[in-house]
């Protein structure tokens, strides 16, 4: 079955859908920008679900979309230049279509997210303490002092030491590690059944990051939330996610379990991001093996497959096909992995086992 | 000899205070007291978490940062003590490449004279003809097409202005280049191919590096010897593939395990040492073991007593007193300061068990086994029967299974298990969700929503702070 048809079975049927836990279920989104260059198509159809209690990670390179989805799941890309269809389901709402006021109602409480710049989901003039107490009133008719009180329990679960002190100081005075965690704080304050992280460590150091995804894991684990890791490091999406998205030029090229993914990779793409990155747990290897060129513009995908500029298999499949015809992502025999690429089944697996995986 | 040697080197930067007399009030010990060896043709790489020190050594050994003691040796002649006059013409053999592409090319200049420039001021080229061949001939190693002398740096992706910086290094044909974050502000397909680009480079031309990068998958891609800093001094150097298959000194043990690895398996497996509290401030750093503070096996002496660098194994030194004992497991692990944790996926279930048990499934998963075995199993007693029968009606009727809409943190968290429905506070509209001043984030793109997205949260935190007073 093709990602559409099973696309449009699923949104005929709208409403809860507590039944299999999906707690989040994205329907071709696009985001569209209208600019003085032209339309910026960020993100152009994609499609995805996100169970409680599970992670998806989000891979792509800078420029991908991967923001810019994460931005239009919480609703904040209401302006009179983006251009947004397609179907955001939380729980059993639908987003895109709801009103300003609902959407806003669900931020915080049902829905939160994480930054990769913790300065700009943290007001510079206020203490972090009253940032997060006032997060947590939103959402709950308590007193100061309560809210207080659970703004200092916040602070201490992710790690800030001596949280009293702390509720009274100011981001500045916070170092890079310490003001994510209070970010982390706040975003969990209200513990959102759906928690967005947007590249949440790519801006700390390895001993730091590992400090802050082990606190992601844990809220996780405690209240079976159900949580998005947007990354480019596919190292990060290896220790946190269950689940893999793989966005090229606004698109999903690839999706599946992690071990699916990671396991046997079916798109020329993902191949090309396994063989950039050198892992410290293998022998080393003689040189990488990049993708070559550079990622397209948004404003001008190329016609076809949108890697096909890049991709050293493009003159594989025939008629000139990658070239003119957009690939529809498809599932590999009852699977529930996906790949949008033009490359017939059997040659994927034979290139994958054959020709990339023995250079890794 | 080694073709570059650092001898016991410190950079201490005044901190001053004062309105009208600088007063020296203490130090930041940047680097404080490096001794490290590259040898020719040979890849050199610096790792260690932000502030440690690395921009530092590496600007100390090119002599833009004062060195406040030590030496610099290349090829037997010492930086540190040569006159400004014989360093200029010195400067040529040393080459810096920076990890802000941009940030480090002059926008107004043209591509030929930003590479000429140094060429001129150093006498290489008789003329300007001679300077472009060359450029030339340059551009094309470094994968630049020629027709890019006439152009810009804007008009240059991340990866090729990375290129032309390498480039710049190249023309004078320095016999060492510094390579500080070649490649982390270019996205990984084209770290990859920047990678390769200095490792062709340096087969085909014999170059030397230093290269200094906080990702440790790519130091040790590119490294022969690497060398791990904390908070301004080397704990450990050894040869590329030792430091990586057996660290030995607590710190690079946790920098190590810290590292993800695009491998899902391989991350199941893997333990990993969680490093508690933060870096500690360089202008105030700790007695003893720079690194007792965090250390998971430190011992009393450690405070007391700094470490040296040793020799524990062929090219292998260590500044630990207790390597030999933590090796051999006679020194344990203390869990105060660190956490050793199995990665994620061994927690698996508790974190089904908790989405079972808050969204109403387990109960209903354990209503289907009670069932199943009321109906299946011909032995069981009636009294059995009953009560599995009573769990059944239970269990449909509990208040798990009716929650199953409801928040799953429901249960778990107290102050909010009264109000897993929406009800909004009385301020909702006014006040910073966690989210909302996250608008700026898009704001390079689009100044336009920056405007209402900034005065939004800076009224509602004026508003929180109103309703406190
Ligand atoms: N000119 C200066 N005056 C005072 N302090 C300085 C100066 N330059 C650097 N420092 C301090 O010296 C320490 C080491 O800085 P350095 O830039 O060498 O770190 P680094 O290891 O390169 O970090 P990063 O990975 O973030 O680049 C830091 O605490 C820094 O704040
Ligand atoms: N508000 C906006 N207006 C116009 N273009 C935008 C806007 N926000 C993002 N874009 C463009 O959309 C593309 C995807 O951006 P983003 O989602 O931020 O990428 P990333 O995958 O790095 O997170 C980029 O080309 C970016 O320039
Ligand atoms: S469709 Fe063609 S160009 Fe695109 S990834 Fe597949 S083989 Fe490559
Ligand atoms: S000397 Fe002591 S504190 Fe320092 S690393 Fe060794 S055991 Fe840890
Ligand atoms: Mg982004
Ligand atoms: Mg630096």
């Amino acid at each position: 079955m093709s990602e559409l048809e099973s696309t449009v079975g699923r949104s005929s049927v709208p409403g809860p859908r507590t039944e299999d836990d999906v707690f989040l279920s994205v329907r071709d989104l696009r985001i569209h920008f209208d600019t003085d260059d032209g339309l910026v198509k960020s993100v152009d159809g994609i499609s995805f679900d996100v169970r409680r209690g599970r992670t998806l990670g989000i891979v792509g390179e800078s420029g991908s979309g991967k923001s810019v989805t994460s931005l239009g799941i919480m609703g904040l890309h209401r302006s009179r230049r983006a251009r947004i269809t397609g179907e955001v389901w939380l729980d059993s709402d639908e987003l895109i279509a709801a009103s300003e006021d609902f959407v806003r109602r669900q931020r915080g409480r049902k829905m939160a997210m994480i930054f990769q710049d913790p300065l700009s989901a943290l007001h510079p003039y206020y203490t972090v303490g009253a940032q997060i107490t006032e997060a947590y009133r939103v959402h709950h008719p308590v007193s100061k002092a309560v809210a207080k009180a659970r703004a200092i329990d916040m602070l201490d679960r992710v790690g800030i030491p001596e949280p009293h002190k702390r509720y009274a100081g100011y981001p500045h005075e916070f170092s890079g590690g310490m003001r994510q965690r209070a970010m982390i704080a706040m975003a969990l304050v209200n513990n959102p059944e759906l928690l967005i992280a947007d590249e949440p460590t790519t801006a700390l150091d390895v001993t730091v990051q590992a400090q802050i995804l082990d606190l992601i894991r844990d809220l996780q684990k405690e209240f079976g939330s159900a949580v998005i890791v947007i990354t480019h490091d596919l190292g990060v999406v290896a220790e946190m996610a269950d689940d893999l998205l793989v966005m090229y030029a606004g698109r999903c090229v690839e999706r599946g379990t992690a071990e699916q993914v990671f396991e046997s990779p079916q798109h020329p793409y993902t191949w090309g991001l396994l063989g950039s990155m050198p892992r410290i747990d293998r022998a080393q290897t003689e040189r990488l093996v990049p993708v070559r060129g550079t990622p397209p513009s948004l404003i001008n995908v190329p016609d076809g497959c949108p890697f096909h500029p890049r991709c050293p298999y493009a003159d594989i499949p025939e008629d000139n096909v990658t070239r003119t015809v957009r690939p529809e992502l498809r599932e590999t025999v009852g699977s529930g992995h996906f790949t949008a690429c033009h490359l017939p089944q059997e040659e994927r697996t034979r290139i994958w086992t054959e020709e990339v995986e023995p250079k890794l | 000899m080694s073709l570059l040697e650092l001898n016991d080197v410190k950079v201490h930067f005044p901190i001053k205070k004062g309105l009208f007399v600088d007063r020296t009030v203490g130090y930041v010990y940047a680097v404080d007291g490096i001794s490290l060896k590259v040898e020719a043709g040979q890849t050199y790489g610096l790792v260690g978490e932000s502030g440690c020190g690395k921009t530092t050594l590496g600007r100390a050994v090119l002599r833009l940062v004062d060195i406040t003691s030590g030496e610099v040796v290349l090829d037997g002649t010492d930086l540190a003590s040569l006159p400004d006059k014989d360093m200029r013409t010195m400067r040529r053999r040393l080459q810096m490449v920076f990890q802000d592409p941009l940030g480090s090319l002059n926008p107004r200049q043209n591509i030929e004279s930003i590479l000429s420039e140094g060429m001129a001021a150093h006498g290489i080229g008789a003329n300007q003809e001679e300077r472009r061949e060359k450029i030339r001939a340059i551009l094309a190693k470094v994968g630049l097409p020629s027709n890019a002398l006439s152009r810009y740096p804007h008009e240059f992706s991340g990866g090729q202005r990375q290129r032309i910086g390498i480039a710049r290094a190249l023309v004078l044909e320095p016999d060492v280049i510094i390579c500080d974050e070649p490649v982390s502000a270019l996205d990984v397909s084209i770290q990859a191919q920047v990678v390769n680009l200095l490792d062709e480079l340096q087969e085909e031309l014999g170059l030397t590096y230093v290269v200094i990068a906080h990702d440790l998958a790519v130091v040790r891609h590119i490294s022969d010897v690497i060398g791990v800093m904390y908070l301004g001094s080397l704990v450990e150097e050894a040869p590329s593939d030792d430091l990586y298959a057996a660290p030995k000194h607590p710190y690079t043990k946790a920098l190590m395990s810290a590292v993800p690895i695009p491998d899902p398996t391989v991350e199941e497996a893997r333990e990993r040492i969680l490093l508690t509290g933060d870096l500690p401030s360089p202008a105030n750093p700790p007695s003893g073991c720079r690194f007792h503070t965090r250390c998971p096996w430190a011992q009393p002496k450690c405070k007391e007593e700094r470490p040296q660098l040793r020799e524990v194994g062929e090219g292998h030194r260590v500044a630990c007193h207790f390597v030999e004992d933590i090796e051999s497991g006679l020194l344990q692990i203390g869990t105060e300061r660190a956490a050793v944790v199995p990665a994620a996926r061994t927690e698996q279930d508790a974190v089904e068990e908790a989405v079972a048990k808050s969204a109403g499934t387990k109960a209903a998963l354990e209503a289907e086994d009670a069932e199943a075995m009321a109906d299946g199993d011909a032995d069981v007693t009636p009294a059995d029967a009953r009560s599995e029968a009573e769990a059944e009606s239970e269990t449909e009727s509990g208040p798990a299974a009716s929650d199953a809409d409801e928040a799953p943190a429901s249960d778990a968290d107290e102050t909010s298990a009264s109000d897993a429905d929406e009800a909004p506070a009385s301020g909702a509209d006014e006040t910073p969700e966690s989210a909302a001043p996250a608008e700026t984030a898009p704001a390079e793109t689009d100044p336009a929503e920056t405007t209402p997205a900034e005065t939004d949260s800076t009224e509602s935190a004026k508003d929180s702070s109103a309703r406190g007073a």
